[in-house]
């Protein structure tokens, strides 16, 4: 079974099409990187895989169920977005508490407290958010997203904001779920993207363009093609 | 938006005949209507011809009303299917509604005028007419205003239910309120059905008919135009894309 | 979980936030207390009118303060997307709905607190007498006005125009609930039977049902994207 299947999956806002069918699967444990320039739909494709956005037409299944009938299939999804999701008003550990208490996690304060160590913010847990720079709010926003151990991460641009020492944190950390989780990224960074994945896809213009897998790439192709997909000349 | 695309011609021609019959038809009824409303009925004994606005008054408050009900029947339809058809229809219901009610109200503070002394009277049914009123035009400020990609349809098709379900408590809280406070002057109701005579009764029934009529091409006309601008606005999205593709193929910061 | 516990946790965010700074129930509080005085200059009411235009000055007063509390309350959501985040819970979206209103609800209810015996004072009513009437009235009115209010405030939260929208589309539709507040606060204030209180607190009780069910249902609708 899929951890994740978008089935023909269309997305118009007004008369603008977004997403034009896109059909794509995600085995379960299995990293996909999701290439593409900008309004490719890279965002909507994972806003609608995460349950926020209905597509026009198609399909979203999750371990084969749909979360449109199933809510709480959505417990199995965590997200980290271009917004951090975040209470600036509220301190670290207060965000994650009520993060934890809203997925109704048994023990929440001791999930929270090592969720805040997990991301190297345990000395800050008592500040508020408000005071934090951008790359410990990146921090808290992917702790945040995986206080509830979800099966399926999705990751839009997580490296935003995130200096050389969290990144590769965080890349250790996603290196670490690799195999176990199932993660969908996107990322402008054709390299970072193809180290972490198991499979790439390039979207253009609401559309798969380029879909390998398996180890049959690396990131040299990967960058030709982009390149070809998207009309740049090689 | 493809299957709109190609399914338009074949509807647009189909519903161009009904909407000719319509339109004629609405027209035509409209004139006898006029005849009998200003030469047909009799003069009333004490509003004498001024009380001939009556039949423009009657026909244009039922249009307002009635169209309130489709919006209130397309919002539910949207919210229920997501599909655009309805969205047209209760968009194309309420501007029409506002100038019928608009008409209603003006018409309605003339016989005021004639009838009472006075352009305006805090009379159950014109205040809630008059609320009725608004909440159409706030309806269009948020169709307007209500933000990009389908959540002004959406926005506006909540306040199509919620204005509907509003209605009948705006009237009774209204009626509550004047009846602590008798209005001034004694309210003279026109007469309806059988107070009315038969020849009066006709003129306005025929009106009725003819502003209904005329509700309905208004409304097909309304709706076909929004599809057609749906279709181009399609077509100029598709183009502008493919020119942004040949000309300036760019990978920058964020995304869509 | 059950959704009683749901709407716990996030009223207890809300008033996380609002008692951490109290912005929302200053800004209510002190904007309610300088109109309950523009409306004495306005009208500089004798000791017996004053009895009369005491319901209508409360009530528009409520009704002016509350659209601040309500349009920051999702304000408050919308800086970090953090109304996303609630829809990706696996509860029922009208929950969010019944979070807010309860703690909307409470920040008005509190300015009510601190405004009624500032207007008795200042219009020289006493209303102790009749409290509980009143206070049932301006329950019941305050229910009504925050359920439409929640609704309306995340929509026009996420419009272009979203403080100009709120007012615009709250009044109209609350009228129910400022006439009928007004007639049975006027009719309590000047010892009228209950007989003729009634219709108006049925008034009230009706719209509160209607919109608190009808905001749980449509909620989904207007925080989806």
């Amino acid at each position: 079974m899929q951890a994740l299947a978008l089935q023909n999956v269309t997305k118009s806002f007004g008369p603008i099409r977004a997403l034009g069918g896109v059909t794509l699967s995600v085995g379960r444990g299995e990293t996909l990187a999701v290439f593409g320039p900008n309004g490719a739909g890279k965002t909507t494709l994972l806003k609608i895989a995460a349950t926020l956005m209905r597509p026009s037409s198609g399909r979203v299944l999750l371990f084969g169920g749909d979360p449109g009938q199933t809510p709480a299939l959505r417990r199995l999804i965590g997200l980290v977005s271009h917004h951090s999701y975040l209470y600036p008003g509220l301190t670290a550990r207060e965000n994650l508490l009520f993060t934890a208490r809203l997925y109704g996690l048994p023990d929440a304060p001791a999930r929270a407290a090592a969720m805040l160590d997990a991301v190297g913010l345990a000395r800050r847990g008592d500040d508020l958010v408000r005071t934090f720079s951008r790359g410990m709010t990146q921090r808290l926003s992917i702790a945040r997203a995986l206080v509830h151990d979800p099966q399926i991460l999705l990751l839009d641009e997580p490296y935003t904001g995130l200096d050389r020492t969290s990144a590769s944190a965080f890349t250790e950390l996603l290196r670490a779920m690799r195999g176990e989780r199932t993660v969908v990224l996107t990322t402008h960074s054709i390299e970072q993207g193809v180290a972490l994945s198991d499979r790439v896809v390039i979207l253009v213009e609401g559309t798969v363009a380029y879909e390998a897998g398996n180890g049959s790439h690396n990131a040299a192709t990967v960058e030709r093609v982009y390149a070809e997909c998207v009309g740049i000349p090689a | 938006m493809a299957t709109t695309v190609t399914e338009r011609p074949n509807a647009s021609s189909r519903a161009l005949d009904r909407r000719g019959i319509l339109i004629w038809g609405g027209g035509a009824l409209g004139i006898i209507g006029m005849y009998m409303a200003i030469l047909y009925a009799p003069e009333e004994a004490t509003m004498s011809h001024a009380q001939r606005i009556f039949y423009v008054h009657v026909p244009a408050a039922w249009i307002g009303f009635l169209a309130f009900a489709v919006v209130f029947a397309s919002s539910v339809g949207f919210l229920w299917t997501r599909r655009r058809v309805f969205d047209l229809a209760a968009h194309a219901s309420t501007e029409i509604g506002v100038v019928f009610t608009t008409l209603a109200i003006m018409s309605g503070s003339v016989w005021g005028r004639a009838a009472w002394g006075t352009w305006w009277t805090w009379d159950p049914r014109l205040t809630t007419t008059f609320m009725l009123w608004f909440i159409y035009v706030v309806a269009l400020m948020v169709r307007a205003y209500g933000g990009p990609g389908g959540q002004n349809a959406r926005f506006a098709a909540v306040l199509g239910i919620l204005g509907f379900l509003d209605i009948p408590l705006i009237h009774l809280s209204v009626v509550w309120w004047r009846s602590m406070h008798p209005l001034p002057v004694v309210v003279r109701t026109g007469g309806f059905g059988s107070g009315l005579p038969p020849e009066m009764l006709y003129a306005l029934l025929v009106n009725v008919a003819a502003f209904t009529l005329l509700f309905a091409a208004l409304f097909s006309i309304r709706r076909a135009q929004m599809a057609a601008q749906d279709v181009l606005a399609a077509r100029e999205a598709d183009d502008r894309r493919g020119t942004i593709r040949r000309a300036q193929p760019g990978i920058g910061e964020g995304s869509r | 979980m059950s959704p009683l516990a749901v709407v716990r946790h996030l009223l207890w965010k809300d008033l996380v936030l609002e008692l951490r700074t109290r912005e929302i129930l200053t800004a209510m509080t002190v904007f309610a207390m300088i109109v309950a005085v523009v409306f004495s200059f306005a009208f500089s009411p004798s000791p017996q009118e004053s009895l009369r235009l005491l319901p209508g000055m409360l009530w528009v007063t409520l009704a002016f303060a509350s659209t601040l509390g309500l349009s920051r309350s999702f304000v408050l959501e919308r800086d970090q997307q953090c109304l996303e985040a609630l829809r990706l819970y696996p509860f029922d979206p009208g929950l969010i709905f019944a979070g807010k209103l309860f703690s909307n609800l409470l920040a008005l209810l509190a300015v009510e607190v601190l405004l009624l015996p500032a207007m008795a004072v200042i219009a020289g009513v006493p209303l102790l007498p009749r409290l509980g009437p009143l206070a049932a009235v301006l329950v019941l009115g305050s229910v009504g006005l925050v359920a439409v209010g929640t609704i309306f405030s995340a929509m026009s939260v996420s419009t272009r125009i979203r403080e100009v929208l709120l007012p615009v589309l709250l009044f109209p539709l609350a009228a129910p609930v400022l006439i009928s507040g007004v007639r049975s606060t006027l009719g309590i204030l000047a010892g009228r039977p209950w007989a003729d209180v009634l219709p108006g607190v049925r008034l009230l009780v009706a719209f509160d049902v209607i919109f608190v069910v009808v905001g749980y249902l449509v909620f989904e609708y207007v925080v989806e994207e």
